[in-house]
């Protein structure tokens, strides 16, 4: 993976003097609580419910076990000994003191780890797909120009007050994993005619106004990336909404102008920096792509004895390699997902303990790399199907080998009413509720592949909007409600879900859960996801089940003046 | 006391804002004499007038006047001063960026309005030259720290026309 050179160790060695300046100006009185505000969030500090959070940038996923035991260290030593992976490739800290955070970026530093610019109005952490490199359906990998174009977000000067934040993803594989239908800016990486370039999509966003974004170019030469993004973000910058922060992404932008308007602007912007300083060299590409080239695989059959083997001989075994391995490009190798979701904690959440345990398993097995995904969970890119049986028992061992990847209990579910102050509704023990509901893994299994995420408000933090069971919390008259969509995806055919009726209490929703999963399975084929069953009948047999016997919102309304 | 920040010192500010009080226009509104930074509807409606009677000429810009409406006039301008209502609106980093890279602009030109500390390394970056630094804020720290925060740059900008993957090599 990428390693820092002496330019990239200089400027975040100054970004940390820079903030210890500011929180020291701030503290005498200096900076006030505004001037200090847009500051401290492009450091990634929040002030929340209970105390500060602090976002530490994972960026595009990829961690090494060194950078892992720091993070480890510094829940350890500064909050409560435990993190949350977040759905943009970010560690959060729940309890950290804000005095405390110029001397935990001076430690993140030390293994170049920084919190540069995950919050704030400003151009966020590039995230993709966290097969990169690996992936059977690659074409491209996309972490040498992530990382590039990390380099020319770090402290941008012209875009570092935008309307409001930017979001770019990246993906270099034929099934889009990195929901780039859905961010500020989504690049998919393509080969056409020998050449690699990106298709451009902007304007997505899920948040209050969720939009599916557009495509303004596309083929774009991958060394006119930087001047074309600057060419997007010149436009934004000038044009957004800055009057109405619920209007100020840019997808309003383009909703605004038409994409054709928009796409007309963008290109008279980018005849100017075109062929410009900031096309890059492929001496450049070069440098950088050094950095990604292919650990010392060994030459493997393609299937290894002893692991089939232990497949027959123990169902559990076989069952965590159904749901959390997947396919490699090399032969005799897996990559493996170590799932955050089991029953009863905080989806994504995860100990020091546990990432000193899965450092040691990624020095062991894995090269000693691993990545996060933006279903917040772990991947161990590059184990060898000989070690699957060893690794599986030690994940295991630290709680880290739940065998449910892509199931209904491997839930996305930000942290909701419980941690976060613009929460309608609580959103972690509606998770646990259904993973309790749900623990027997012969009937999990037999559901099979199914996207649940929950979201405690309209903020979409959870991704409610593409999950094929979306959960999203509403506030009723001071109470709290979950409201469900059913139907939407990530991938390739992107797509939001449709709400199914009115919304639901905290108690009722394990129920609603399992109805509508009784109608998938009364009406399935066989083969059939969930999502091709849903495809095939519609929306309204869900409906019809889950609102069985159940007064409508008139009906009940007056029930309830009447009494 | 206004404090006026250009090559790295305290400087005597000369130039005066014209207000249009209630009841005037644009056209209608006297032009004092002196250093003047004209609105850019002044600008507009009184231009021959304004070359007539003034050797010096400032303008201020708001951030949502676009600098296309007057890069024909900049030889007339000693200064420019771009406005930021509030420091979080970023739009004066481009009009300073177009300013100076593409209708290269070699006056002065001003960060006026809500102009901190902390914002002042982006700003030189983009092209601003001088800064009337918020009342109430140190200007000696200021100067001598936050010009400097960061040793070097990734991208291409005004201050830096080459990104640092073009001199890499050097
Ligand atoms: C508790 C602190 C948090 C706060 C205050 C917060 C706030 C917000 C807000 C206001 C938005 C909507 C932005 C807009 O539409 O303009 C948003 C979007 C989002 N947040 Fe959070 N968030 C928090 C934590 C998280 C966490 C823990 C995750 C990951 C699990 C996350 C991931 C996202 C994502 C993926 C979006 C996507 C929607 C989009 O930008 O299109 N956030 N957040
Ligand atoms: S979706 Fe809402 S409740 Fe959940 S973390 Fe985001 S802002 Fe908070």
């Amino acid at each position: 993976m990428y390693q820092y050179d002496a330019i990239d160790r200089q400027l975040i060695n100054e970004r940390v003097d820079q903030f210890r300046d500011q929180v020291r100006r701030w503290k005498a009185g200096e900076l006030t609580d505004d001037e200090f505000r847009p500051l401290r969030l492009q450091n990634g500090l929040y002030i929340q419910r209970h105390a500060p959070m602090f976002r530490i940038a994972v960026p595009y996923g990829m961690l090494n076990a060194a950078q892992l035991r720091t993070l480890a260290h510094v829940a350890r030593t500064y909050d409560r000994g435990y993190g949350h992976f977040t759905t943009r490739h970010n560690l959060q800290l729940n309890w950290p003191k804000i005095e405390d955070v110029p001397d935990i970026l001076a430690e993140l530093a030390k293994v170049e780890m920084h919190a540069i610019q995950t919050s704030g109005n400003c151009l966020r952490n590039i995230t993709t797909d966290q097969f990169a490199g690996v992936a059977a359906d690659e074409i491209i990998d996309p972490r040498p120009l992530a990382e590039i174009l990390r380099q020319w977000t770090t402290f941008h000067p012209e875009f570092a007050f935008l309307p409001r934040k930017f979001k770019i993803a990246i993906s270099g594989t034929q099934e889009d994993r990195a929901v780039t239908w859905f961010h500020d800016i989504g690049l998919q990486l393509k080969l056409v005619d020998g050449q690699v370039g990106f298709t451009v999509i902007v304007g997505g966003g899920l948040g209050r106004t969720p939009i599916r974004g557009q495509v303004v170019r596309d083929f774009l030469p991958w060394q006119d990336i930087l001047s074309y993004c600057e060419a997007i973000l010149r436009v934004y910058n000038r044009y957004g909404r800055r009057d109405n922060a619920y209007k100020a992404r840019i997808k309003i932008l383009v909703q605004a102008l038409g994409v054709d308007a928009f796409r007309d602007q963008v290109e008279a912007e980018w005849a100017h920096g075109k062929d410009g300083p900031m096309t890059i060299p492929q001496a450049e590409y070069d440098r950088v792509a050094a950095h990604f080239t292919a650990p010392a695989y060994e030459s493997l059959p393609t299937v290894d004895a002893g692991f089939s083997a232990k497949i027959s001989e123990e169902k559990a075994f076989a069952r965590w390699v159904d749901r959390n391995t997947h396919a490699h490009k090399v032969n005799g190798y897996a990559a493996v997902t170590l799932s955050l979701k089991p029953q009863g904690i905080a989806p994504g959440d995860i100990t020091s303990d546990q990432m000193d345990a899965v450092a040691n398993l990624a020095d062991q097995y894995s090269f000693g790399e691993l990545r996060i995904s933006h279903e917040q969970n772990i991947i161990l890119a590059d184990v060898r199907q000989a070690d699957l049986y060893d690794l599986w028992q030690q994940a295991r061992a630290v709680g880290l080998a739940t065998p449910n990847i892509g199931l209904l209990t491997a839930i996305i579910c930000c942290p909701g009413g419980d941690f976060c102050d613009l929460a309608n509704a609580k959103s972690i023990p509606i998770a646990n509720a259904i993973q309790a509901r749900f623990d027997n893994l012969d009937y999990l299994f037999d559901i099979g592949e199914i996207d649940l995420n929950i979201s405690g408000c309209m903020n979409a933090c959870g991704h409610h909007h593409v999950g094929h069971i979306g959960v999203l919390g509403v506030d009723k008259n001071n109470d709290e409600f979950y409201q469900v969509t059913l139907g939407g995806r990530q991938g390739n055919a992107a797509k939001l879900g449709k709400v199914i009726g009115p919304s639901f209490s905290a108690g009722e929703m394990p129920d609603v859960v399992e109805k509508i999963i009784q109608v998938y399975l009364d009406n399935r084929h066989e083969d059939e996801r969930f999502l091709d069953t849903f495809d095939r009948i519609g929306i309204d047999p869900f409906k019809n089940r889950v609102y069985e016997g159940r007064a409508h919102g008139k009906a009940k309304a007056a029930a309830k003046e009447i009494a | 006391m206004s404090q006026l920040i250009k090559q790295q010192a305290l400087a005597v500010d000369t130039w005066k804002m014209l207000e249009i009080a209630d009841g005037e226009t644009p056209e209608t509104v006297p032009l004092p004499e002196g250093d003047i930074l004209f609105p850019l509807a002044v600008w507009q409606a009184r231009k021959t007038e304004i070359i007539s009677c003034h050797k010096r000429i400032g303008l201020i810009l708001q951030p949502d006047e676009p600098v296309e409406d007057i890069a024909g006039d900049l030889d007339y301008f000693i200064v420019i001063a771009v406005n930021f209502p509030k420091f979080v609106d970023g739009r004066g980093y481009s009009t300073a960026s177009l300013l100076r890279q593409r209708y290269q602009y070699q006056g002065e030109l001003r960060a006026v309005g809500d102009v901190l500390h902390d914002q002042l390394f982006y700003l030189k970056r983009v092209g601003f030259d001088a800064w009337v630094l918020k009342d109430g804020k140190d200007a000696v720290n200021a100067i001598q720290t936050a010009f400097s925060t960061f040793g070097d740059v990734y991208q291409a900008s005004t201050s830096q026309p080459e990104p640092f993957f073009r001199r890499r090599a050097a």
